[in-house]
């Protein structure tokens, strides 16, 4: 199941392309010299959720993780969760949540992945559920419960489907790993910033930057961080070493507190901002 | 019917109940669900638990304290006033003689030893009704270890004495107030916990459920229960083994931990859940806490709360074994109601003199309903806990 002879940096399956339309938009802004900002949403969190991600997308996002709320998000902190629960009790389903990113596909305008747990997936069936991604137009998918040694027969069905399955990097993956890991992922590689789950941390954990490096040395895949990456200094600093960052929490925050399109897009502006002048 | 002599505490013949190998299946069951940061912490623990389990001082140590702190080996009761009213010939293991109240301890102290041989300075559980709660506690206690445990607000607020003993014993008690704020949230609150200090930090959990190695390992340190039972049942019916051996299933560490014991024989596996929590009775397969099993979930995959008069079977969710035993055939689940159970209850105070756990009421409640159908059979019983920690709830119930 899992390559016995993992991919080295700059050989194999690792540097030919061509790529999915998710891991290409990101290639292209690397290959521009800029950096990758990736804000997570959780989809169905308020009526205005769809045009918050429109308006994210504008403000500056090159890539857009919408979240399905699962009703056990063991990964995440407390702002998601919250969000997960809110969402739920309002009625969100894979369903409605894909059927609107859909039908909002034209306006979103960037590449988007859908962040769940495996258990979304599994429950409606792998295959369905690879072909209901590519049926919204969602490019990448993202399950964190499903480590390498059980990806293989989703990230089977989700190749079929033409969707890009990213994987995530722990700090604690010895090199071997971090290598098969980076072989088998579509779209970018996930580095975890921590041990730890997602949430805004007053710092940058030491270990964001050393999972960046780790993974650069053995990939040419993007490599984004994300897990504690809660502020635009935070984002700036991480992308000195990373390709690009992931922010969760500290959006769904804004989401939370009825920031409403506007206000998150402006979050997201400062992001983009703090990132391009660091890396411009 | 002859038992199969010798061979206590290695993997069955037939197959079952033996070692899950590196991807920890039990048939399409189990495996290692788990983010990325803590797929090392649980290899680490399946390599430790590994090395620990074939070496004879680690085994010698933990039968030490299984007899001289737990009281091991439990006794079997035959209990002679219900078989007469019952119509079948009743026995019960009781775990509900165990230092703490039910069979609880028996994990606890193997994976409390293990931690202790893996250099972990804390524990970090879950708990649902208390009784795993207050078993970790009390390893972390005896063993002289830090220990965190998560339950959840609903679940404090009815299991009060429990939480007090945890704190007692010197554990710290964390609310889960996430979800349905019950077991379920009390897992997820435990592994969020671990993942960011798994280096000093063993993850004990409860039941035969979570992330290989857990469903293995918890099993095989419940197996003491049906090795003992073989025996004792030896004696008791000239070598032979009994017709029906049952035991209640939430996560299912006690009906596993007996169940291994008789596996490789005829005796018929009953596996009793609450009609409430029925993982196994709805069928549908599902993965969280880190394995594939058979999960109480709706039309799109959220896990449901189970509805069930005890606490320590409110769970909505079943150990991947379980899963495994029941489409095979080699083990039957079936489902009683909370009414059942309450009758069960004050059945086995009123003829035997013993107080049992609802946990195991429910095992009782099923053989109670089915003395017709077993007529004149052996039923071994594992009587998981005894009954002190729901008295008060079954005051207001039965007033």
């Amino acid at each position: 199941m899992i390559a016995a002879n993992p991919a080295t940096a700059g050989s194999g399956a690792d540097t030919s392309g061509p790529w999915g339309r998710l891991e290409q938009a990101l290639r292209d802004r690397r290959g521009a010299g800029r950096k990758c900002l990736v804000p997570y949403l959780t989809g169905g969190l308020g009526n205005d959720w769809l045009q918050t991600v429109s308006a994210v997308a504008a403000a500056g996002a090159d890539a857009i993780e919408i979240g399905i709320p699962f009703s056990d998000p063991v990964m995440d902190g407390t702002v998601i969760q919250q969000a997960n629960d809110r969402a739920l009790a309002e009625g969100a389903t894979p369903q409605s949540i894909l059927a609107a990113v859909r039908g909002a596909a034209a306006d979103i305008g960037v590449p988007t992945a859908v962040m769940t747990y495996v258990n979304i997936a599994h429950h409606m069936g792998y295959e369905r559920f690879a072909a209901s991604l590519a049926d919204a137009t969602v490019n990448g998918c993202i399950l964190p419960d499903l480590p390498l040694e059980e990806v293989g027969e989703w990230s089977g069905c989700a190749a079929a489907a033409g969707v890009e399955t990213v994987l995530l990097a722990a700090p604690t993956a010895s090199d071997e790993r971090l290598r098969s890991i980076c072989a088998r992922a579509r779209g970018f590689v996930y580095g975890v910033g921590l041990m730890g789950i997602t949430g805004v941390r007053s710092e940058l954990a030491a270990s964001a930057t050393a999972t960046a490096a780790r993974l650069k040395a053995v990939t040419d895949r993007p490599v984004l961080v994300g897990v504690g990456v809660g502020t635009p200094a935070q984002a700036a600093e991480v992308c000195e070493t990373a390709d690009g960052a992931v922010v969760g929490s500290a959006i769904v925050t804004r989401m939370l507190d009825g920031g409403g399109p506007e206000g998150v897009a402006e979050l997201v502006s400062e992001f983009r901002t703090a990132i391009d002048a660091a890396h411009g | 019917m002859t038992a199969a002599s010798g061979d206590e505490t290695g993997g069955s013949a037939a197959g079952y109940m033996g070692e899950p190998g590196a991807d920890g299946r039990f048939g399409e069951f189990g495996g290692m669900f788990v983010p990325e940061t803590l797929v090392p912490a649980c290899q680490e623990l399946d390599r430790a638990f590994r090395s620990a389990w074939g070496d004879p001082a680690f085994r010698g140590e933990l039968d030490r304290l299984l007899h001289s702190y737990a009281g091991r080996p439990s006794p079997i009761t035959e209990c002679e006033n219900l078989s007469q009213e019952l119509g079948l010939r009743l026995l019960l293991k009781r775990e509900d003689l165990n230092h703490t109240g039910s069979h609880k301890i028996n994990n606890v102290l193997g994976q409390a030893l293990l931690a202790q041989r893996m250099g972990k300075t804390s524990l970090v559980a879950e708990t649902g009704a208390g009784q795993h709660g207050v078993a970790t506690a009390t390893a972390a206690a005896l063993f002289g270890m830090d220990c965190v445990v998560y339950m959840g607000t609903v679940d404090i607020a009815r299991q009060e004495l429990n939480v007090f003993r945890m704190r007692l014993l010197g554990a710290e008690v964390r609310a889960a107030e996430s979800g349905s704020r019950t077991l379920k949230d009390a897992v997820n609150e435990a592994m969020r916990h671990w993942v960011a200090v798994a280096d000093t930090t063993h993850y004990c959990l409860g039941s035969v459920m979570g992330p290989h190695p857990y469903p293995w390992m918890v099993r095989e340190f419940q197996r003491i229960i049906g090795a003992e039972a073989r025996r004792q049942c030896a004696e008791i019916l000239d070598g032979s083994v009994p017709d029906v051996v049952v035991a209640a299933v939430g996560g299912g560490s006690n009906a596993a931990g007996i169940f291994a014991g008789f596996a490789d024989t005829s005796a018929r596996l009953v596996g009793v859940e609450p009609a409430g929590g029925a993982a196994v009775g709805r069928a549908v397969p599902g993965i969280v806490h880190g394995s594939r099993s058979y999960l109480m979930q709706d039309e799109w995959g959220q896990v449901l709360e189970a509805q069930s008069i005890s606490a320590g079977l409110d769970y909505p969710g079943v150990g991947p074994e379980h899963s495994h035993l029941a489409v095979t055939g080699r083990a039957v689940y079936e489902q009683v109601t909370d009414a059942e159970v309450i009758e069960a209850f004050s059945l086995l105070s009123r003829t035997e003199g013993i107080i049992p756990a609802l946990e195991c009421a429910h095992a009782l409640a099923w053989v109670s309903r089915s003395r017709a159908e077993l007529a004149g059979l052996t039923v071994l019983l594992n009587l998981s806990g005894r009954g002190d920690k729901d008295v008060d709830q079954m005051m207001g119930i039965l007033g």
